[in-house]
Protein backbone atom coordinates (compact mmCIF):
# COMPACT_ATOMS: atom_id res chain seq x y z
CA UNK A 1 0.00 0.00 0.00
CA UNK A 2 1.35 3.52 -1.10
CA UNK A 3 1.51 6.13 1.83
CA UNK A 4 -1.34 7.72 -0.33
CA UNK A 5 -3.44 5.35 -0.01
CA UNK A 6 -2.39 4.49 3.57
CA UNK A 7 -3.02 7.74 4.85
CA UNK A 8 -6.18 7.81 2.71
CA UNK A 9 -7.82 4.60 4.31
CA UNK A 10 -6.77 6.23 7.63
CA UNK A 11 -8.59 9.22 7.00
CA UNK A 12 -11.40 7.06 5.63
CA UNK A 13 -11.80 4.47 8.52
CA UNK A 14 -11.32 7.62 11.43
CA UNK A 15 -14.10 9.49 9.24
CA UNK A 16 -16.69 6.03 9.58
CA UNK A 17 -18.97 6.14 12.79
CA UNK A 18 -17.62 4.22 16.31
CA UNK A 19 -20.62 1.89 16.41
CA UNK A 20 -18.42 1.10 19.80
CA UNK A 21 -17.82 4.20 21.86
CA UNK A 22 -20.22 7.21 20.64
CA UNK A 23 -19.16 9.67 23.20
CA UNK A 24 -18.05 13.01 21.29
CA UNK A 25 -16.11 14.69 23.92
CA UNK A 26 -13.28 11.61 22.87
CA UNK A 27 -10.15 12.80 21.28
CA UNK A 28 -9.87 12.31 17.43
CA UNK A 29 -9.08 8.48 16.36
CA UNK A 30 -6.16 9.58 14.18
CA UNK A 31 -4.52 11.75 17.35
CA UNK A 32 -0.92 10.86 17.82
CA UNK A 33 -0.04 8.32 20.63
CA UNK A 34 0.43 9.91 24.23
CA UNK A 35 2.05 9.51 27.29
CA UNK A 36 0.22 6.14 28.89
CA UNK A 37 2.45 4.77 32.01
CA UNK A 38 3.00 6.16 35.54
CA UNK A 39 6.00 4.10 36.44
CA UNK A 40 6.35 0.30 37.42
CA UNK A 41 5.41 -1.94 40.27
CA UNK A 42 5.77 -4.82 41.66
CA UNK A 43 3.43 -7.41 40.60
CA UNK A 44 4.13 -9.04 43.89
CA UNK A 45 3.84 -6.62 46.63
CA UNK A 46 2.41 -4.03 44.48
CA UNK A 47 5.60 -1.54 45.76
CA UNK A 48 5.75 1.60 43.59
CA UNK A 49 8.90 2.27 41.75
CA UNK A 50 10.65 5.08 39.24
CA UNK A 51 10.39 4.58 35.23
CA UNK A 52 13.84 3.29 34.69
CA UNK A 53 16.45 0.21 33.76
CA UNK A 54 15.30 -1.89 36.45
CA UNK A 55 13.27 -5.23 36.78
CA UNK A 56 13.21 -6.17 40.82
CA UNK A 57 11.49 -4.89 43.29
CA UNK A 58 13.31 -3.39 45.96
CA UNK A 59 11.15 -4.50 48.61
CA UNK A 60 10.70 -7.80 47.97
CA UNK A 61 12.55 -9.13 45.16
CA UNK A 62 8.98 -9.84 42.75
CA UNK A 63 9.30 -8.70 39.35
CA UNK A 64 8.09 -4.99 38.14
CA UNK A 65 5.35 -4.35 35.53
CA UNK A 66 4.35 -1.39 33.64
CA UNK A 67 1.82 0.51 36.00
CA UNK A 68 -0.21 2.69 33.17
CA UNK A 69 -2.63 5.93 33.48
CA UNK A 70 -5.70 3.36 32.81
CA UNK A 71 -8.04 6.46 33.09
CA UNK A 72 -6.08 8.07 30.19
CA UNK A 73 -6.10 5.10 28.43
CA UNK A 74 -9.62 4.34 28.71
CA UNK A 75 -10.53 7.83 27.57
CA UNK A 76 -8.66 7.41 23.99
CA UNK A 77 -8.44 3.68 22.82
CA UNK A 78 -11.42 2.63 20.65
CA UNK A 79 -11.96 -0.06 17.64
CA UNK A 80 -12.01 2.82 15.71
CA UNK A 81 -8.90 4.22 16.81
CA UNK A 82 -7.21 1.08 16.36
CA UNK A 83 -8.49 -0.02 13.04
CA UNK A 84 -7.44 3.73 11.58
CA UNK A 85 -3.89 2.90 13.44
CA UNK A 86 -0.38 1.71 11.48
CA UNK A 87 -0.32 -1.56 10.09
CA UNK A 88 2.13 -2.95 12.46
CA UNK A 89 1.53 -3.84 16.42
CA UNK A 90 1.68 0.46 17.29
CA UNK A 91 -2.09 0.52 16.39
CA UNK A 92 -2.10 -1.14 19.41
CA UNK A 93 0.00 1.97 21.04
CA UNK A 94 -2.28 2.96 23.54
CA UNK A 95 -2.61 -0.13 25.34
CA UNK A 96 1.42 -0.90 25.13
CA UNK A 97 4.11 0.89 27.06
CA UNK A 98 4.55 4.45 25.64
CA UNK A 99 6.81 6.58 27.81
CA UNK A 100 7.04 9.11 25.54
CA UNK A 101 5.17 11.43 22.82
CA UNK A 102 7.92 12.05 20.87
CA UNK A 103 7.60 9.58 17.54
CA UNK A 104 11.44 10.05 17.11
CA UNK A 105 11.29 7.15 20.29
CA UNK A 106 9.39 4.93 18.36
CA UNK A 107 11.18 1.82 16.71
CA UNK A 108 8.85 0.64 14.31
CA UNK A 109 10.66 -2.29 11.67
CA UNK A 110 7.22 -2.88 10.65
CA UNK A 111 6.49 -5.87 13.17
CA UNK A 112 3.19 -7.09 14.05
CA UNK A 113 -0.50 -7.76 12.39
CA UNK A 114 0.62 -10.86 11.43
CA UNK A 115 -1.49 -13.33 9.26
CA UNK A 116 -4.27 -15.01 11.59
CA UNK A 117 -5.06 -17.80 9.03
CA UNK A 118 -7.69 -20.45 8.81
CA UNK A 119 -6.01 -23.62 8.97
CA UNK A 120 -9.00 -26.19 7.18
CA UNK A 121 -6.59 -28.92 5.98
CA UNK A 122 -4.67 -29.17 9.66
CA UNK A 123 -7.90 -28.88 11.31
CA UNK A 124 -9.39 -31.72 9.63
CA UNK A 125 -6.49 -33.73 10.05
CA UNK A 126 -7.20 -33.16 13.91
CA UNK A 127 -11.10 -33.51 13.91
CA UNK A 128 -11.14 -29.76 15.00
CA UNK A 129 -14.23 -27.69 13.64
CA UNK A 130 -12.32 -24.38 13.22
CA UNK A 131 -8.57 -23.86 14.00
CA UNK A 132 -6.52 -20.38 13.16
CA UNK A 133 -2.81 -19.87 13.02
CA UNK A 134 -1.09 -17.11 14.09
CA UNK A 135 1.62 -17.14 11.89
CA UNK A 136 4.59 -15.11 13.47
CA UNK A 137 7.16 -16.78 11.30
CA UNK A 138 6.19 -13.58 9.22
CA UNK A 139 7.73 -10.94 11.36
CA UNK A 140 10.96 -8.74 10.01
CA UNK A 141 14.00 -11.54 11.63
CA UNK A 142 10.85 -14.59 11.64
CA UNK A 143 9.42 -14.34 15.23
CA UNK A 144 7.23 -13.11 17.86
CA UNK A 145 10.70 -11.69 19.45
CA UNK A 146 10.49 -8.95 16.80
CA UNK A 147 7.23 -7.74 18.93
CA UNK A 148 8.99 -7.85 22.35
CA UNK A 149 12.15 -6.09 21.33
CA UNK A 150 9.79 -3.24 19.21
CA UNK A 151 8.62 -2.05 22.59
CA UNK A 152 12.08 -2.70 24.60
CA UNK A 153 14.29 -0.33 22.57
CA UNK A 154 11.03 2.48 22.11
CA UNK A 155 11.29 2.56 25.64
CA UNK A 156 15.16 2.32 25.62
CA UNK A 157 15.10 5.03 23.60
CA UNK A 158 13.43 6.98 25.65
CA UNK A 159 15.24 6.29 28.66
CA UNK A 160 18.09 7.54 27.02
CA UNK A 161 20.01 3.81 26.55
CA UNK A 162 23.48 3.64 24.69
CA UNK A 163 24.30 -0.05 24.19
CA UNK A 164 21.84 -2.41 23.60
CA UNK A 165 21.92 -6.71 24.80
CA UNK A 166 19.95 -9.77 25.88
CA UNK A 167 20.41 -13.01 26.95
CA UNK A 168 18.68 -15.35 23.95
CA UNK A 169 18.08 -18.53 23.16
CA UNK A 170 18.32 -17.29 19.49
CA UNK A 171 14.94 -15.66 17.94
CA UNK A 172 15.60 -12.85 20.48
CA UNK A 173 19.17 -12.10 19.52
CA UNK A 174 18.31 -12.09 16.03
CA UNK A 175 15.87 -9.51 16.30
CA UNK A 176 17.93 -7.31 19.29
CA UNK A 177 20.32 -7.52 16.45
CA UNK A 178 18.73 -6.21 13.47
CA UNK A 179 16.75 -3.02 15.43
CA UNK A 180 19.87 -2.68 17.00
CA UNK A 181 21.63 -1.77 13.58
CA UNK A 182 18.39 -0.19 12.29
CA UNK A 183 18.50 1.86 14.98
CA UNK A 184 22.61 2.90 14.93
CA UNK A 185 23.19 1.36 18.71
CA UNK A 186 25.80 -0.75 20.05
CA UNK A 187 24.57 -4.49 20.40
CA UNK A 188 26.11 -7.55 22.21
CA UNK A 189 23.85 -10.75 22.34
CA UNK A 190 24.85 -13.47 25.01
CA UNK A 191 23.71 -16.90 23.54
CA UNK A 192 24.69 -20.72 23.90
CA UNK A 193 27.90 -21.60 22.53
CA UNK A 194 26.05 -24.22 20.57
CA UNK A 195 22.94 -22.91 18.93
CA UNK A 196 21.47 -23.60 15.58
CA UNK A 197 23.79 -22.08 12.84
CA UNK A 198 21.03 -20.07 11.75
CA UNK A 199 20.47 -18.14 14.48
CA UNK A 200 23.80 -17.53 14.95
CA UNK A 201 24.35 -15.82 11.42
CA UNK A 202 21.05 -14.47 11.50
CA UNK A 203 22.19 -12.12 14.75
CA UNK A 204 26.17 -11.54 13.52
CA UNK A 205 25.28 -10.34 9.95
CA UNK A 206 23.40 -7.35 11.54
CA UNK A 207 26.92 -6.28 13.03
CA UNK A 208 25.77 -7.39 16.62
CA UNK A 209 28.23 -8.56 19.16
CA UNK A 210 28.11 -12.01 19.25
CA UNK A 211 29.05 -13.26 22.74
CA UNK A 212 28.72 -17.03 22.73
CA UNK A 213 28.79 -18.43 26.05
CA UNK A 214 30.39 -21.99 27.15
CA UNK A 215 27.25 -22.84 29.12
CA UNK A 216 23.39 -23.66 28.40
CA UNK A 217 20.55 -20.52 28.11
CA UNK A 218 20.17 -20.81 32.39
CA UNK A 219 23.96 -19.83 32.05
CA UNK A 220 23.77 -17.38 29.72
CA UNK A 221 20.94 -15.73 31.97
CA UNK A 222 22.31 -15.08 35.42
CA UNK A 223 25.65 -13.89 33.36
CA UNK A 224 23.36 -11.27 31.56
CA UNK A 225 22.19 -10.58 34.83
CA UNK A 226 25.42 -9.67 36.32
CA UNK A 227 26.39 -7.74 33.43
CA UNK A 228 23.56 -5.88 33.49
CA UNK A 229 24.54 -4.79 37.17
CA UNK A 230 27.70 -3.84 36.49
CA UNK A 231 27.85 -2.54 32.88
CA UNK A 232 24.74 -0.27 32.69
CA UNK A 233 23.33 -1.31 29.59
CA UNK A 234 19.95 -1.94 28.18
CA UNK A 235 19.45 -5.54 28.20
CA UNK A 236 16.09 -6.38 26.91
CA UNK A 237 14.90 -9.14 28.57
CA UNK A 238 16.78 -8.62 32.01
CA UNK A 239 16.47 -4.44 32.68
CA UNK A 240 13.99 -3.69 30.62
CA UNK A 241 12.01 -6.69 31.10
CA UNK A 242 8.81 -4.78 32.05
CA UNK A 243 8.54 -2.93 28.84
CA UNK A 244 10.05 -5.78 27.00
CA UNK A 245 7.26 -7.80 28.48
CA UNK A 246 4.11 -6.27 27.31
CA UNK A 247 5.15 -6.65 23.97
CA UNK A 248 3.76 -9.98 24.02
CA UNK A 249 0.21 -8.72 24.48
CA UNK A 250 0.20 -7.60 20.50
CA UNK A 251 -0.36 -11.13 19.72
CA UNK A 252 -3.43 -11.37 21.77
CA UNK A 253 -4.81 -8.28 20.71
CA UNK A 254 -4.68 -9.30 17.10
CA UNK A 255 -6.51 -12.39 17.87
CA UNK A 256 -9.46 -10.43 19.03
CA UNK A 257 -8.79 -8.12 16.13
CA UNK A 258 -8.52 -10.49 13.57
CA UNK A 259 -11.51 -12.36 14.80
CA UNK A 260 -14.02 -9.23 14.59
CA UNK A 261 -13.23 -7.98 17.80
CA UNK A 262 -14.40 -11.64 19.06
CA UNK A 263 -11.92 -13.99 21.42
CA UNK A 264 -10.99 -17.78 20.60
CA UNK A 265 -12.49 -20.54 22.47
CA UNK A 266 -8.98 -22.04 23.42
CA UNK A 267 -5.81 -21.06 22.46
CA UNK A 268 -2.35 -23.21 22.84
CA UNK A 269 1.13 -21.34 22.95
CA UNK A 270 4.71 -22.22 23.21
CA UNK A 271 5.92 -21.80 26.61
CA UNK A 272 9.62 -21.04 27.30
CA UNK A 273 10.30 -18.52 30.24
CA UNK A 274 6.16 -18.36 30.04
CA UNK A 275 5.62 -14.60 29.79
CA UNK A 276 4.22 -14.50 25.91
CA UNK A 277 1.69 -17.06 26.97
CA UNK A 278 0.83 -14.87 30.18
CA UNK A 279 0.67 -11.69 28.35
CA UNK A 280 -1.67 -12.99 25.77
CA UNK A 281 -4.39 -13.55 28.16
CA UNK A 282 -4.09 -10.36 30.09
CA UNK A 283 -4.49 -9.09 26.48
CA UNK A 284 -7.74 -10.23 26.30
CA UNK A 285 -8.61 -9.32 29.78
CA UNK A 286 -7.34 -5.50 29.08
CA UNK A 287 -9.75 -5.41 25.77
CA UNK A 288 -12.58 -6.47 28.12
CA UNK A 289 -11.28 -4.19 30.44
CA UNK A 290 -11.68 -1.09 28.02
CA UNK A 291 -14.73 -2.12 26.20
CA UNK A 292 -12.79 -3.47 23.30
CA UNK A 293 -14.69 -7.10 22.85
CA UNK A 294 -18.38 -7.84 23.63
CA UNK A 295 -19.22 -9.96 27.30
CA UNK A 296 -16.43 -11.67 29.61
CA UNK A 297 -13.39 -13.32 28.96
CA UNK A 298 -14.05 -17.31 28.79
CA UNK A 299 -10.90 -18.50 26.55
CA UNK A 300 -9.05 -21.33 27.45
CA UNK A 301 -5.28 -21.11 27.48
CA UNK A 302 -3.30 -24.21 27.02
CA UNK A 303 0.87 -24.25 27.25
CA UNK A 304 3.02 -26.30 24.93
CA UNK A 305 6.47 -27.19 25.89
CA UNK A 306 9.09 -30.53 24.70
CA UNK A 307 9.63 -33.06 27.31
CA UNK A 308 12.98 -32.58 27.13
CA UNK A 309 12.54 -29.05 28.75
CA UNK A 310 9.42 -29.27 30.55
CA UNK A 311 9.62 -27.55 34.02
CA UNK A 312 6.24 -25.85 33.74
CA UNK A 313 4.79 -29.08 32.30
CA UNK A 314 5.85 -30.82 35.02
CA UNK A 315 4.29 -28.62 37.85
CA UNK A 316 0.88 -28.42 36.06
CA UNK A 317 1.32 -32.51 35.86
CA UNK A 318 1.84 -32.50 39.95
CA UNK A 319 -0.63 -29.64 40.23
CA UNK A 320 1.59 -27.51 42.05
CA UNK A 321 2.26 -23.77 41.23
CA UNK A 322 6.03 -24.58 42.37
CA UNK A 323 8.24 -24.29 39.41
CA UNK A 324 11.20 -26.88 39.94
CA UNK A 325 14.08 -26.09 37.59
CA UNK A 326 15.40 -28.77 34.83
CA UNK A 327 18.66 -29.07 32.59
CA UNK A 328 17.28 -28.93 29.47
CA UNK A 329 17.83 -31.18 26.58
CA UNK A 330 15.93 -30.80 23.49
CA UNK A 331 16.02 -29.98 19.67
CA UNK A 332 13.40 -27.17 20.84
CA UNK A 333 16.60 -25.01 21.81
CA UNK A 334 14.19 -21.79 21.73
CA UNK A 335 12.50 -23.16 24.33
CA UNK A 336 15.45 -24.69 26.07
CA UNK A 337 14.64 -22.34 29.07
CA UNK A 338 15.24 -25.02 32.37
CA UNK A 339 14.15 -22.13 34.91
CA UNK A 340 11.46 -20.23 33.44
CA UNK A 341 10.51 -16.86 35.40
CA UNK A 342 7.08 -16.42 34.58
CA UNK A 343 6.59 -20.50 35.56
CA UNK A 344 4.65 -19.38 38.16
CA UNK A 345 2.42 -16.87 36.55
CA UNK A 346 1.87 -19.29 33.40
CA UNK A 347 0.92 -21.73 36.01
CA UNK A 348 -1.59 -19.58 37.58
CA UNK A 349 -3.02 -18.60 33.77
CA UNK A 350 -3.81 -22.48 33.05
CA UNK A 351 -5.36 -23.00 36.17
CA UNK A 352 -7.89 -20.06 35.73
CA UNK A 353 -8.93 -20.33 32.64
CA UNK A 354 -8.94 -24.27 32.61
CA UNK A 355 -6.42 -24.54 29.62
CA UNK A 356 -3.30 -27.32 30.26
CA UNK A 357 0.19 -27.60 30.28
CA UNK A 358 1.48 -30.24 28.13
CA UNK A 359 4.63 -31.90 26.54
CA UNK A 360 6.02 -33.57 23.53
CA UNK A 361 8.77 -35.60 22.75
CA UNK A 362 11.50 -34.56 20.14
CA UNK A 363 10.54 -36.86 17.34
CA UNK A 364 7.11 -35.51 17.82
CA UNK A 365 7.89 -32.21 17.54
CA UNK A 366 9.94 -32.83 14.39
CA UNK A 367 6.45 -34.37 12.69
CA UNK A 368 4.33 -31.47 14.33
CA UNK A 369 7.19 -29.43 11.97
CA UNK A 370 6.39 -31.63 8.82
CA UNK A 371 2.97 -31.89 9.67
CA UNK A 372 2.01 -28.20 10.06
CA UNK A 373 4.13 -27.53 7.00
CA UNK A 374 2.44 -30.54 4.57
CA UNK A 375 -1.14 -29.45 5.91
CA UNK A 376 -0.82 -25.62 5.67
CA UNK A 377 2.05 -24.40 3.60
CA UNK A 378 3.76 -23.00 7.21
CA UNK A 379 7.76 -24.08 7.67
CA UNK A 380 7.80 -23.25 11.66
CA UNK A 381 10.74 -23.40 13.66
CA UNK A 382 10.98 -26.09 16.76
CA UNK A 383 8.64 -24.37 18.96
CA UNK A 384 5.92 -24.32 16.35
CA UNK A 385 6.55 -27.89 16.01
CA UNK A 386 6.42 -28.15 19.64
CA UNK A 387 3.21 -26.20 19.79
CA UNK A 388 1.41 -28.36 16.72
CA UNK A 389 2.39 -31.47 18.36
CA UNK A 390 1.16 -30.10 22.09
CA UNK A 391 -1.88 -29.25 19.86
CA UNK A 392 -2.20 -32.57 18.33
CA UNK A 393 -1.54 -34.04 21.47
CA UNK A 394 -4.26 -32.23 23.86
CA UNK A 395 -7.41 -33.08 20.78
CA UNK A 396 -6.21 -36.65 21.17
CA UNK A 397 -6.11 -36.36 25.16
CA UNK A 398 -9.87 -34.53 24.86
CA UNK A 399 -8.41 -31.01 26.59
CA UNK A 400 -9.26 -29.49 23.75
CA UNK A 401 -12.80 -30.01 22.16
CA UNK A 402 -13.63 -30.76 18.79
CA UNK A 403 -16.39 -27.58 18.59
CA UNK A 404 -13.92 -24.85 20.09
CA UNK A 405 -12.50 -22.14 18.31
CA UNK A 406 -8.89 -22.38 18.76
CA UNK A 407 -6.05 -20.38 17.93
CA UNK A 408 -2.37 -21.98 17.41
CA UNK A 409 0.50 -19.26 17.94
CA UNK A 410 3.49 -20.08 15.81
CA UNK A 411 6.03 -18.19 16.60
CA UNK A 412 9.01 -18.52 14.64
CA UNK A 413 10.21 -19.68 11.38
CA UNK A 414 11.65 -22.72 9.72
CA UNK A 415 14.60 -21.90 8.36
CA UNK A 416 16.31 -20.97 11.03
CA UNK A 417 16.12 -24.35 12.37
CA UNK A 418 16.92 -26.67 9.33
CA UNK A 419 18.99 -28.87 11.22
CA UNK A 420 16.00 -30.39 12.88
CA UNK A 421 14.19 -31.68 9.76
CA UNK A 422 17.11 -31.91 7.46
CA UNK A 423 17.41 -35.61 7.64
CA UNK A 424 13.42 -35.88 6.90
CA UNK A 425 13.53 -33.08 4.07
CA UNK A 426 15.65 -33.42 1.28
CA UNK A 427 15.41 -34.42 -2.78
CA UNK A 428 13.20 -37.11 -3.48
CA UNK A 429 14.65 -37.90 -6.82
CA UNK A 430 17.52 -37.43 -7.86
CA UNK A 431 17.88 -37.69 -11.76
CA UNK A 432 19.63 -37.32 -14.80
CA UNK A 433 18.64 -33.90 -16.91
CA UNK A 434 16.22 -36.00 -19.37
CA UNK A 435 12.72 -36.73 -19.80
CA UNK A 436 13.80 -40.33 -19.85
CA UNK A 437 15.30 -40.16 -16.63
CA UNK A 438 12.77 -38.36 -15.21
CA UNK A 439 9.68 -40.46 -16.40
CA UNK A 440 12.02 -43.93 -14.81
CA UNK A 441 12.78 -42.11 -11.78
CA UNK A 442 8.69 -41.52 -11.59
CA UNK A 443 7.97 -44.65 -12.29
CA UNK A 444 9.79 -46.66 -9.89
CA UNK B 1 35.04 -17.14 54.29
CA UNK B 2 32.50 -17.37 51.57
CA UNK B 3 32.08 -13.69 49.43
CA UNK B 4 28.62 -13.11 48.25
CA UNK B 5 27.90 -10.50 45.76
CA UNK B 6 25.42 -8.53 45.89
CA UNK B 7 22.88 -7.36 43.01
CA UNK B 8 22.15 -3.67 42.79
CA UNK B 9 18.22 -4.13 44.32
CA UNK B 10 19.91 -5.32 47.55
CA UNK B 11 22.94 -2.42 47.50
CA UNK B 12 21.41 0.33 49.25
CA UNK B 13 21.02 -2.47 52.31
CA UNK B 14 24.83 -2.85 52.00
CA UNK B 15 25.95 0.99 51.98
CA UNK B 16 26.47 0.03 48.34
CA UNK B 17 28.75 -2.44 48.43
CA UNK B 18 28.84 -5.13 45.57
CA UNK B 19 30.57 -7.83 47.46
CA UNK B 20 30.52 -8.82 51.04
CA UNK B 21 32.04 -11.64 52.92
CA UNK B 22 30.51 -13.68 55.37
CA UNK B 23 31.40 -16.45 57.54
CA UNK B 24 29.19 -19.23 57.65
CA UNK B 25 30.03 -22.94 56.37
CA UNK B 26 25.89 -22.90 54.40
CA UNK B 27 24.03 -20.68 53.27
CA UNK B 28 21.34 -20.70 55.44
CA UNK B 29 24.19 -19.80 57.82
CA UNK B 30 25.80 -17.22 55.53
CA UNK B 31 22.15 -15.78 54.80
CA UNK B 32 21.89 -14.92 58.76
CA UNK B 33 25.04 -13.16 59.07
CA UNK B 34 24.51 -11.14 55.49
CA UNK B 35 21.37 -10.05 57.99
CA UNK B 36 23.01 -9.61 61.11
CA UNK B 37 25.70 -7.63 59.13
CA UNK B 38 23.28 -5.83 57.43
CA UNK B 39 19.63 -5.83 58.54
CA UNK B 40 16.82 -6.32 55.74
CA UNK B 41 18.59 -8.39 53.22
CA UNK B 42 17.97 -11.68 54.67
CA UNK B 43 13.64 -11.44 54.68
CA UNK B 44 14.09 -9.68 50.97
CA UNK B 45 16.21 -13.18 50.28
CA UNK B 46 13.99 -15.51 52.67
CA UNK B 47 10.14 -15.79 52.61
CA UNK B 48 7.83 -16.53 56.26
CA UNK B 49 8.54 -19.98 56.37
CA UNK B 50 12.71 -19.08 56.12
CA UNK B 51 12.55 -20.81 52.50
CA UNK B 52 14.21 -19.08 49.45
CA UNK B 53 11.87 -16.88 47.67
CA UNK B 54 10.64 -17.59 44.73
CA UNK B 55 12.25 -15.14 42.26
CA UNK B 56 15.11 -15.36 43.98
CA UNK B 57 17.88 -17.53 42.47
CA UNK B 58 21.03 -18.02 44.48
CA UNK B 59 23.78 -19.63 42.65
CA UNK B 60 26.96 -21.29 44.68
CA UNK B 61 30.14 -21.99 42.70
CA UNK B 62 28.34 -21.30 39.36
CA UNK B 63 25.72 -24.15 40.21
CA UNK B 64 22.46 -23.20 41.38
CA UNK B 65 21.61 -24.31 44.85
CA UNK B 66 18.01 -25.86 43.84
CA UNK B 67 20.46 -28.52 41.82
CA UNK B 68 22.08 -28.56 45.09
CA UNK B 69 21.14 -29.15 48.74
CA UNK B 70 18.95 -25.39 48.60
CA UNK B 71 20.05 -23.57 52.06
CA UNK B 72 21.69 -26.38 53.11
CA UNK B 73 23.86 -26.07 50.21
CA UNK B 74 27.83 -26.33 52.13
CA UNK B 75 30.52 -23.46 51.53
CA UNK B 76 34.01 -23.63 51.52
CA UNK B 77 36.31 -20.96 52.05
CA UNK B 78 36.99 -18.91 48.95
CA UNK B 79 33.05 -20.13 47.79
CA UNK B 80 30.96 -17.19 45.84
CA UNK B 81 27.53 -16.70 46.11
CA UNK B 82 25.54 -15.35 43.56
CA UNK B 83 22.16 -13.65 44.44
CA UNK B 84 20.80 -13.38 40.88
CA UNK B 85 17.04 -12.10 40.00
CA UNK B 86 14.72 -13.92 37.86
CA UNK B 87 14.65 -13.21 34.37
CA UNK B 88 12.37 -13.23 31.23
CA UNK B 89 12.81 -15.22 28.47
CA UNK B 90 15.12 -15.49 25.39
Amino acid sequence: MSLDLATERRHRVAAAPDHHTRDPALPDPTEPLAVNVTGLRCRECGEAEELGLNHVCGFCFGPLEIAYDTTAIAGRVSRARIEAGPRSLWRYGDLLPTLSADPAHRVDLGTGLSPLRPAPRLAGHLGLDELWLKDDTRNPTGSFKDRVVTIALSAARALGVTTLACASTGNLANSVAAHGAAIGLPTYVFIPHDLERGKVVGSAIYGANVIAVEGAYDDVNRLASEVADTHGWGFVNVNLRAYYAEGSKSIGFEIAEQLGWQLPDHVVAPLASGSMYTKIDKAFTELAHYGLIDGEVATRMSGAQATGCSPISEAFGRGSLDVWPQRADTIARSLAIGNPADGYYALQVAERTGGAVSDVGDDEVVEGIRLLARTEGIFAETAGGVTVANLVKLVRDGVIEPGERTVAVISGNGYKTIEAVADHAGPTHTIAPSLEALHAALDR
Amino acid sequence: MPTVRIPTPLRKLTDGEAAVVVDGGDLRTVVANLQARHPGVGERLLDDQGELRRFVNVFVRDEDVRFLDGLDTELAEGDTVSIVPAVAGG
